[in-house]
């Protein structure tokens, strides 16, 4: 607990009357890359809106760098250099790619990422950055919605679901794409539906089951049958 | 010749009532409000010229420098303090919110000034006319068309060229997800209503220039406004300049026919525009 970038103390989260997460505890240190992954419904997206402040905590803690920022707004969170890639892109569609990609360096930390870099990692979004964000392809919108986070050079990113809805071939770009973004010292969360691609490129694991948290340890630990029992609740 | 004056004397009407319109569609446009208080907050900034052009002697452009920042000011903390409570996924508690605001402003008025009519004096500006081709056209009714122009192309390179216009654009569309960009919404919606009360004050100069006003006539200026912004299109600037200068037009040509169509004209002109075309004639869209 002591040398954790990112802490969560029994974490609770509700949607009104729903309760989403239960007692979360969970560890993250500064430049690993952790997958968090689980069936639908598992509570990972929560997970996700709860450390960047988009959903309140109902109860428990979220520490960073040993500093309280559960009871923070999100633009807040993002200051401390938390940024959320967000499930289904969720881009600004009355913004170019452009200035979709400029809004997120409104936070105005300083470092390595800005437009050009961003362009560099993907190309294709400079040949489209007047565009609106909109007219572009799914795995298109997916590098502008990287690209937003990333230009608010974060400390930690969080990724959610960076595959879903994707073409295999896409996918595969993007994951070629992540060495280059946490190779920059950056501390990466990736939610991710396909177990195997989230294994391959992380040093540990936690798996949600209904809110709680099923498994965790380091990836090469782990056995497809631990996976699957904390995954599904059951015995291959 | 009447009726080609009529028109244009319309169209530099319609200049006002854009302006009338600007900071309504401006508010609607970045945080979905409709502000039911906006025709009380021109008459406000109205009165606060004439208080200013009164304890200080200055003519009443001068005393844009005040009434602007003062009307900014009080923008922004009304959003802050009173309006961001208000917003959310029920639209009826900005309406009632700010029409108890809008009573609150009248009474208030009628309290400090009374209810006799006021005018703001702005020396041979009132009565200085050009004549070009048969035609006699006023110069203040030209200025204020020019000064509308100004402000809605000011706030158009705001909106679509700088930072703070990205913001307003990006917490318009999803206020959550901008949230995560580093914006604090409840800033930037104050900072939205500061420009557009802003705006709301050259409105207000220029109507107690024009005219006289009293604190009852916020309610016809919010439905002018409100007229102008639907016929030009929910959210779009420059539609709304095109919204004031038809409503202006319907009207002009409505006195021509009979003095008593003037604002019978403009309403049904607003009417048709809605029957055909529920959006406005240019809705704001997604480029």
């Amino acid at each position: 607990m002591g040398d954790a970038l990112l802490s969560l103390n029994a974490l609770d989260a509700h949607y009104g009357d729903f309760q989403a997460l239960f007692g979360v505890d969970m560890e993250v240190h500064a430049g690993e890359v952790l997958a968090i992954i689980g069936a639908n419904g598992a509570g990972k997206t929560t997970l996700m809106r709860s450390i960047s402040g988009l959903l309140k905590n109902a109860a428990g803690q979220v520490a960073y760098r040993g500093q309280q920022i559960g009871a923070l707004r999100a633009d807040q969170v993002a200051a401390h250099g938390i940024a959320l890639v967000p499930e289904g892109r969720q881009l600004f569609p009355s913004l170019s790619v452009e200035e979709n990609l400029l809004i997120g360096a409104q936070v105005g930390r300083k470092g390595p990422w800005s437009l050009e870099p961003v362009y560099q990692l993907f190309p294709v979004l400079k040949e489209r950055r007047h565009q609106a964000s909109t007219t572009l392809s799914g795995g298109q919108q997916q590098m502008v919605a990287i690209g937003r986070a990333l230009m608010a050079n974060p400390e930690v990113i969080l990724f959610d679901e960076i595959s879903l809805g994707l073409a295999p071939v896409i996918i595969k770009s993007i994951y070629d794409a992540l060495p280059d973004i946490v190779g920059e010292g950056m501390t990466a969360l990736i939610v991710e539906q396909d177990i195997s691609k989230a294994l391959a490129v992380s040093g540990r694991v936690y798996c949600l089951q209904e809110g709680r948290v099923s498994l965790t340890g380091r990836t090469q630990d782990v056995s497809r049958e631990d996976i699957t029992r904390a995954y599904f609740g059951m015995d291959a | 010749m009447d009726w080609v004056s009529a028109v244009v004397q319309g169209t530099l009407l319609g200049g006002l009532y854009a302006l009338f319109a600007a900071g309504l569609s401006l508010i609607f446009g970045v945080m979905r409000l409709v502000n039911i208080a906006h025709g009380d907050l021109i008459v406000l900034a109205a009165y606060l010229g004439l208080s200013t052009t009164v304890m200080l002697g200055v003519h009443p452009f001068v005393a844009l420098l005040i009434v602007m920042p003062a009307m900014a000011g009080i923008g922004y903390c009304l959003q802050r303090g009173v309006l961001n409570q208000t917003l959310g996924d029920d639209i009826l508690p900005p309406l009632l919110v700010t029409f108890g605001l809008s009573v609150i402003i009248q009474n208030a008025l009628l309290e400090g000034y009374s209810a006799d009519p006021q005018k703001m004096s702005a020396g041979t500006l009132e009565t200085a006319s050009i004549s070009a081709g048969g035609l006699t056209v006023g110069v203040l009714p030209l200025l204020t068309f020019a000064i509308a122009v100004a402000v809605i192309a000011g706030l158009q390179f705001m909106f679509y060229r700088t930072a703070m216009g990205r913001a307003f654009r990006a917490v318009s569309d999803n206020s959550d997800i901008a949230q995560l960009m580093g914006l604090n919404k409840a800033h930037v919606f104050g900072v939205a209503m500061a420009i557009a009360l802003a705006v709301t004050a050259i409105a207000g100069i220029l109507l107690g220039v024009r005219t006289s006003f009293d604190p009852s006539v916020g309610g016809a200026r919010l439905i002018f406004g409100f007229e102008a912004v639907i016929i030009g299109g929910l959210g779009n600037l420059w539609g709304t300049l095109a919204g004031g200068v038809i409503l202006g037009v319907a009207q002009t040509l409505g006195a021509k026919v009979d003095p008593g169509w003037q604002l019978l004209a403009g309403h049904i002109a607003f009417l048709i525009v809605l029957a055909v075309r529920p959006n406005g004639l240019f809705p704001r869209v997604s480029h």
